[in-house]
């Protein structure tokens, strides 16, 4: 049996791997159905990455190379080509290779670091015929940056999520002709960084709220109609327009890869289509973690990282304590824990973690005396970090984080999009404020200060007064401008 | 010198195919000549992939009496063949009154077809065996011999088999007329002519077209376009019988069914169509999407991986056109539903015809009449290490979503009616089939075919003919 193997040589299986063999774990497999590690960031090129982890900005092979580096000097096990076909909830992987044929491997934990995949035409249901030249945005990466070859030469490029728009730019670089971006949405799906760089240092249209309604052309591309779509995002009569193009790319949204995890018994957020964990990034299966895309999708790999060595830790932990069964408690009984769930409100569509895990023994004697504040912050409890994406635009506005309909902590931000990854830090103080009301409820919302916009419920801050006076000041208000 | 064939089939869609397959049976020089670059490549491809129980035609047709008896091959044969198939039951349900007379109407149909073992169950019933159904139905008729079988690898069994067999296949020949040298007919084709005593048409849509070139026309095609929805395995466990709805006078109803492949399709429409429009529409899918509801409420059409529309080949006929048009000129047209069902036993038919018009059939006594697949994913871990041991390339997992490895790509690629296309991979390895949609192993299996065929990556090709994927490298000019 091995201590951990991580699912994925991609950089979240990178990190992962990389910060449990830091917290003291030594027999760690890492297993990679690519002939090489680095996942994805092989095919990205450009620059950009590491800004925020390494300071300096590094392509994304760059990036993958420091983690490769960094896990030589390491006793972590790789193996390449080698696809996993089977876990089990009692951590019993199903591998097979050319090399080792179809092997059986156990471990005491788990971590999953698959990524995600592309959405497809399929998906989002394009009309029209089904002719070569529609390519993913990630495959024509691939074929370009990787295998060296050109996917067309009159381009139009559906939805603008990240890769679309590197593509757009890259295409344009490699001599073809980008004639639009086309978005269903009022906004990008991308990094604002990269509509700038990518489409409008370019001269590339966007064209928000607008849609390709009609593919033409077979047996390869020839055209398509688009067309401007309504509030329900359906197309406009009389808005069509026929672009003459030879190539489609679709950059319409990423999908956590969760078959494996599925079959695992693992509960899957509907919301983020990646398993619901808790603040250690453990899953609902005892001893397997996830971080990376495979969770929820991430504009940055730099977060990745950051959400992944957090992940190798976690597993790092659970496996001394796995080790040493009767020695002090790092991870406690399910009985002697108390779970507090995230709720999405108003302008959030989801959170991670969606569970934060709060020892009960922290409520012994608590109650509700709250006269000697700090000494119920002990190191067991830790401010939290989470993750989230907004719904919608937002102008300058605030993050509210409720207990029982109380604003009890608020963050402010002078924009808010739904493709670029917000996070705040729950002060552990909020979260012993919920165990001594005796709640198992903190809703995070946003509220647009320019507009008022906000939900009825939450948001009226004559109602913090009414929990308690006294614990509502010790509250910390973290004011985090970006 | 110019060879002359005993028999020149027209066409390798499932009739063409299950043809040349009967007639490798004997002794006879068989050619098949096909338009596409592959086999399989129209209705074959893409319809409901449903083996049909018998009730629906009407008794005393071609149709009643092929169909019943192509439901019974269908199962003898996919298992000679290895081919996917799934004896699972059909229901057809009834929403109101109107509906439970016609499933009266739909049940002594097929008792007087032979059916074996139809039931009709009440509301209760129906519902107990398929809880997602609507709590609307008011009953069904189940037609337990009902199957559903994968479409286009049955027809490349088929063919596959009969070329193992002797019989030549010719790709990209497109029949372009139709004349007579001495007593035997002379077939121009875009590669070439080809001679041969006795011709079966079997061109599908086209069926019009090759009957005109030879007799009187007496038929015409009307196409009929079908579009569907093939949704994520995740949905492929909704319902686990082949569910359909009542024929009413404007529509034959939307069906809903699990795949062999373990997916859930939904679909067709009907509408008038071009012989060659396979495009998909926005109305037709909404279409589609609402009338299968009415069944299955809770199917999930955010799981939709894939849209698809078949041509069916229907006639100014209700039956089947089955019969000699021209001396030694037999047309199998007009085979619209239930054609795939009745493939196999057309063939037979057809052969009788065609000995009654003076053609000998004497028996072959090597004939091969089975076909053996490596399915990776459905072996035993024995199997596989077995497997991995002796070729490594088993080893290697390319399609990730559908299991499928190197070593099945390869044996696509060299097989007995090669892949010569990602498509054609797929058709035959299950490849890109899955909810990625071949994002992940397009490429790969580009760079195989690239080097097992050894020609250059931008000469591959996705499916048909002039369907390039890459159109030149990105540095070369530049170097």
């Amino acid at each position: 049996m091995h201590d951990l193997i991580v699912i994925g040589g991609g950089p979240a299986g990178l990190a992962a791997a990389l910060s449990a063999w830091e917290n003291g774990i030594r027999d760690i497999v890492i297993v990679e159905r690519d002939k090489e590690l680095g996942g994805i960031l092989n095919q990205c090129i450009h620059n950009g990455f590491g800004l925020h982890y390494f300071k300096e900005e590094l392509t994304g092979p760059e990036y993958a190379s420091r983690f490769i580096d960094m896990l030589n000097d390491t006793s972590v096990k790789v193996k390449l080509d080698t696809m996993v076909l089977e876990l089990t909830p009692d951590k019993e992987l199903h591998i097979v290779s050319s090399a080792s044929g179809y092997e059986i491997l156990k471990a005491k934990a788990v971590i999953l670091a698959m990524g995600c995949r592309e959405r497809t035409r399929g998906a989002i249901g394009i009309p029209g015929t089904r002719p070569s030249g529609i390519f993913t945005a990630g495959a024509a990466q691939r074929y370009v940056n990787m295998e060296g070859y050109l996917v067309g030469k009159k381009v139009v490029i559906l939805g603008s999520g990240d890769i679309g728009l590197i593509m757009a730019r890259r295409l344009t670089l490699e001599g073809a002709e980008v004639l639009a971006c086309v978005e269903i949405m009022p906004y990008p799906g991308g990094l604002t960084r990269n509509i700038v760089q990518c489409l409008q240092d370019f001269n590339i249209p966007l064209y928000l709220s607008h849609t390709i309604t009609k593919i033409h052309g077979s047996p390869r591309v020839e055209g398509v109609t688009i067309a401007k779509v309504d509030g329900q995002r359906k197309p406009v009569p009389g808005t069509e327009q026929y672009l003459e193009c030879d190539t489609v790319l679709l950059s319409v949204g990423l999908i956590p890869e969760n078959e494996l995890s599925r079959k695992a018994g693992i509960e899957i957020d509907r919301r983020t289509g990646g398993p619901v964990v808790y603040e250690n990034l453990e899953t609902s299966v005892e001893g397997i973690f996830a971080c990376g895309n495979v969770v929820h999708v991430h504009d940055l790999v730099d977060y990745v990282t950051n959400e992944s060595l957090k992940a190798g830790k976690s597993a790092a932990e659970y496996i001394l304590n796995f080790n040493d069964p009767t020695g002090n408690s790092v991870s406690p009984e399910h009985s002697d824990i108390s779970d507090i769930r995230l709720v999405n409100g108003v302008g959030v569509s989801y959170t991670v973690p969606q569970l934060i895990r709060i020892p009960k023994n922290l409520m012994v004697n608590s109650s509700l005396s709250i006269s000697d504040p700090d000494i119920e912050l002990s190191d067991q409890l830790q401010d939290v970090e989470v993750f989230f994406r907004v719904n919608r635009k937002f102008g300058r506005s605030r993050i509210g984080v409720s207990l029982a309909g109380n604003e009890l902590a608020r963050f402010r931000r002078e924009r808010l999009a739904p493709g670029e990854m917000e996070k705040i830090r729950l002060p552990k103080s909020l979260l012993m404020k919920c165990l001594q009301l005796g709640l198992s409820e903190i809703e995070i919302y946003a509220v647009d200060e320019m507009t008022g916009q906000a939900s009825a419920d939450n948001a009226n801050e004559t109602k913090i007064t009414a929990v308690s006076q006294d614990s509502a000041r010790r509250i910390q208000i973290i004011r985090q401008d970006r | 010198m110019k060879k002359t064939y005993d028999v020149a089939i027209i066409g390798c869609g499932i009739v063409g195919a299950a043809m040349a397959y009967e007639l490798s049976k004997y002794e006879l020089d068989v050619v098949v000549v096909e338009k596409e670059n592959d086999v399989c490549c129209g209705a074959t491809k893409a319809n409901s992939a449903i083996i049909h129980a018998g009730f629906d035609p009407l008794p005393g047709t071609l149709m009643a009496k092929l169909n019943v008896m192509g439901s019974r091959m269908a199962k003898e044969i996919s298992q000679a063949l290895d081919v996917p198939y799934k004896q699972i039951g059909s229901l057809v349900l009834a929403f109101d009154e109107d509906d439970l007379k016609t499933l009266d109407v739909l049940y002594e149909r097929g008792l007087l077809n032979s059916v074996p073992g139809l039931r009709l169950l009440d509301r209760d019933e129906v519902l107990q065996m398929e809880p997602e159904i609507s709590p609307n139905v008011a009953g069904a008729l189940c037609a337990p011999t009902a199957g559903i079988i994968n479409p286009w690898e049955y027809g490349i069994a088929l063919a596959e088999t009969a070329v193992r067999n002797g019989v030549e296949l010719r790709l990209s020949s497109e029949v372009l007329s139709i004349g007579q040298d001495d007593e035997n007919w002379r077939i121009t084709t875009k590669s070439g002519d080809v001679h041969a005593r006795y011709i079966v048409n079997a061109a599908g849509v086209n069926s019009d077209i090759i009957h005109n070139m030879t007799a009187e026309p007496s038929f015409s095609i009307r196409p009929s376009k079908g579009e569907y929805f093939l949704l994520d395995k995740s949905e492929g466990s909704r319902v686990k019988h082949v569910i359909f709805q009542c024929p009413s006078k404007t529509t034959k109803g939307v069906l809903v069914s699990p795949t062999v492949h373990g997916n859930l399709i939904v679909g067709p429409n009907a509408v008038p169509s071009e012989r060659y429009d396979v495009s998909n529409t926005s109305d037709g899918l909404d279409y589609v999407r609402s009338a299968a509801m009415r069944s299955v409420p809770s199917i999930s059409f955010r799981d939709n991986i894939r849209n698809f529309a078949g041509i069916r080949a229907n006639s100014d006929n209700d039956d089947f056109i089955i019969g000699i048009s021209a001396p030694r000129f037999l047309d199998l047209a007009g085979i619209k539903s239930p054609g795939l069902t009745a493939a196999p036993a057309i063939a037979v038919y057809a052969a009788e015809l065609l000995q009654n018009e003076g053609l000998a059939l004497s028996r072959k006594s090597d004939w091969i009449g089975t076909r053996k697949k490596v399915r990776f994913s459905e072996l035993s871990v024995e199997e596989k290490n077995r497997l991995i041991s002796e070729n490594p390339a088993y080893g290697r997992v390319i399609c990730r979503c559908e299991t499928v490895t190197e070593g099945e790509i390869i044996d696509a690629l060299h097989s007995p009616i090669p892949a010569r296309s990602i498509d054609g991979v797929k058709r035959r390895t299950g490849s890109g089939m899955g909810r990625c949609q071949g994002g992940f192993c397009g490429p790969r299996i580009l760079e195989i075919m690239s080097r097992e065929l050894g020609i250059d990556p931008s000469e591959i090709i996705q499916d048909r003919e002039g369907s390039y994927i890459l159109t030149g490298q990105t540095k070369k000019e530049r170097c």
